[in-house]
């Protein structure tokens, strides 16, 4: 079977500093992966890369068997490939329901798929109903609190209807509780479908949601299987803890 | 309010503007209302791109310019009607603005707005040194003093300017309300998000320069009908690129409402000023505004007035809101 995701060898560089190296993932539809790895290690130059916003300079991205490759970043949107940022970067002009509007009119759109004013509408309404935000749907970005940020991040990204979501730190700076609430929704995601990344520095939030780890250190990949495996290897012990 | 409708109901108001001005008697006011006219179409071109997609341009003059100048090569080619010139004007800016976007979009904020600038320059160069257009000793186009039916020729070249600024609004407002205008209002607002969430940011650009170039290109090609004489200076004037940055962030720059009362407000204040004092204290007066707007209400005279209304006291709204529930529509509501 053709693997959803699979990257081959990729590498990129920032001048002399080497960001990636030769990093291969093969990613199954359906499956909920954890990318961990400490700061620095290459996690977001990696979803960069996959997602269009960087471009490699050698090995290969494919999604759905399609060769990414040089393809913008809109276009693998488009293709089914969303993503959150680590800083939530909502569109500060528009209101919570013309933030998701965007992506509905745009990125869902293009694969003919186009839906009358109404149902955007109601679809918008739903979605932020799935993160709890419907009753701020006409507010702006900046009236909400941290978590709601993330929230509205989320439900951006979901409202791209993505086979491959990647969730860059979505947690961090949250509370306990809010962090469980951002896990229950990824993981209702991954019930409709939806294959997950997720790459996150708390632990317990890895652990809980992932069915595999995939862990970098120095833009290489150290490690990739099941969990409760992973973290336990001698690499991943001296990444993480220095020894 | 339908598009349609919404033209419908500028053209009647541009009507009744026409009327109003025929019925002074003075064909000053038309000279004016002429200039007044060309900023709106100015002020809202430059706020599509500008305003809507957060590119600054500092190159307002060069369309403008090239409009003017396409107006010239046509007159000395075979003279062809306004109408038919100003089409052509609009297509020459048009195809520059792409190529401008085209060679310029991948830079962002003040790298852009040089980048406008060098233009700007480097055309004003090129039309200086191109004798066919009259370089830079200028170029005659004498107009009829009277055209049929409308008797004097500013009446008529008026007439021309209040379509293209019914046409530049109709334009701006649909823009603003589709899913184009969605799309530059992600780019002003991040363009990295844009482009995560599906919108072709670079090919979204390249329309707004073109839609933007085009309508500046429109605004020119009467320009030497109306004066008569063209020389470079006069059509990379300062004042277009001043006037065309300044009355939209008067008025406030994320709608099309904005640069139209900029443009009226700011337009008349200066030929008011033009008339009692001098014509050299309308960049003055600009001047004074742009930094009073820019501490006062930096989102313009649009921006004011949505904090006004957002910021209401609660008895008022509480009162409106008895008077809905006793009429069954709120008092003056327009939808």
């Amino acid at each position: 079977m053709t693997a959803l995701l699979a990257v081959d060898n990729l590498s990129k560089r920032f001048g002399g500093f080497v960001a990636l190296d030769g990093i291969s993932l093969s990613v199954r539809a359906g499956e909920r992966i954890g990318l961990i790895g400490p700061n620095g290690s290459g996690k977001s130059t990696l979803v960069n890369c996959i997602c269009g916003t960087l471009q490699n300079e050698a090995g290969s991205v494919r999604f759905e068997g399609h060769l990414l490759d040089g393809s913008t970043a809109h276009q693998r949107t488009r293709r089914g490939l969303a993503r959150t940022f680590q800083l939530p970067r909502p569109f500060a002009s528009l209101n919570l329901v013309d933030n998701l509007r965007i992506p509905l009119l745009y990125a869902v759109a293009a694969r003919g798929a186009r839906r009358a004013v109404p149902d955007i509408e109601a679809r918008c309404i739903a979605l932020l109903r799935e993160v709890d935000l419907d009753g701020k749907a006409r507010r702006l970005p900046r009236e909400l609190t941290q978590v709601e940020m993330r929230k509205l991040e989320l439900a951006r990204a979901m409202a791209a209807e993505p086979k491959l979501l990647i969730a860059d730190e979505s947690m961090a700076g949250l509370t306990h509780s809010e962090v469980e609430e951002i896990l229950a929704l990824l993981e209702r995601l991954n019930a409709q479908g939806v294959t997950v990344i997720l790459i996150e520095h708390i632990m317990r939030a890895v652990m809980s949601f992932s069915q595999r780890l995939v862990v970098l250190v120095s833009g290489r990949k150290i490690a990739d299987g099941e969990p409760n495996t992973v973290v336990r290897d001698p690499d991943v012990e001296r990444a993480y803890l220095g020894q | 309010m339908r598009s349609d409708l919404f033209a419908v109901l500028c053209v009647v108001v541009g009507g009744a503007v026409f009327a109003a001005v025929l019925a002074l008697g003075n064909d000053y006011y038309f000279f004016a209302g002429y200039v007044v006219l060309q900023y709106v179409v100015l002020s809202t071109a430059w706020n599509i791109l500008g305003g809507y997609c957060g590119y600054v341009n500092f190159g307002s003059a060069a369309f403008f310019a090239l409009g003017a100048y396409a107006t010239v090569a046509m007159h000395r080619l075979d003279p062809m009607p306004i109408p038919v010139v100003v089409i052509l004007g609009g297509v020459v800016s048009g195809v520059v603005g792409f190529g401008m976007g085209y060679l310029t979009l991948r830079l962002r904020g003040a790298f852009f707005a040089i980048a406008t600038l060098a233009l700007a320059v480097v055309l004003q160069t090129l039309i200086v040194n191109w004798g066919y257009v009259g370089g830079s000793r200028g170029a005659y186009v004498v107009r009829p003093e009277t055209i049929a039916p409308f008797g004097s020729y500013i009446r008529y070249l008026f007439l021309i300017m209040m379509l293209l600024a019914v046409g530049a609004v109709t334009a701006a407002r649909a823009v603003e309300r589709s899913r184009l205008g969605y799309g530059f209002a992600t780019i002003r607002d991040d363009e990295l998000a844009a482009e995560a969430s599906g919108v072709p940011t670079l090919r979204l650009k390249l329309i707004a320069t073109t839609i933007s170039g085009a309508l500046m290109g429109m605004a020119g090609a009467p320009f030497p009908y109306y004066i008569g004489f063209l020389q470079p200076s006069s059509a990379f004037g300062l004042d277009y690129t001043v006037n065309s940055i300044a009355m939209p962030l008067i008025g406030g720059t994320t709608s099309w409402v904005g640069p139209l009362i900029g443009a009226v407000l700011l337009g008349s204040l200066q030929q008011v000023a033009t008339v009692t004092i001098s014509s050299a204290v309308n960049l003055l007066i600009v001047g004074f505004l742009l930094v009073g707007f820019v501490i006062v209400a930096p989102n313009g005279i649009i921006g004011l007035a949505r904090t006004y209304i957002q910021h209401r006291p609660v008895e008022e709204l509480g009162r409106r809101r008895l008077d809905v529930d006793a009429h069954g529509s709120a008092p003056g509501s327009t939808s």
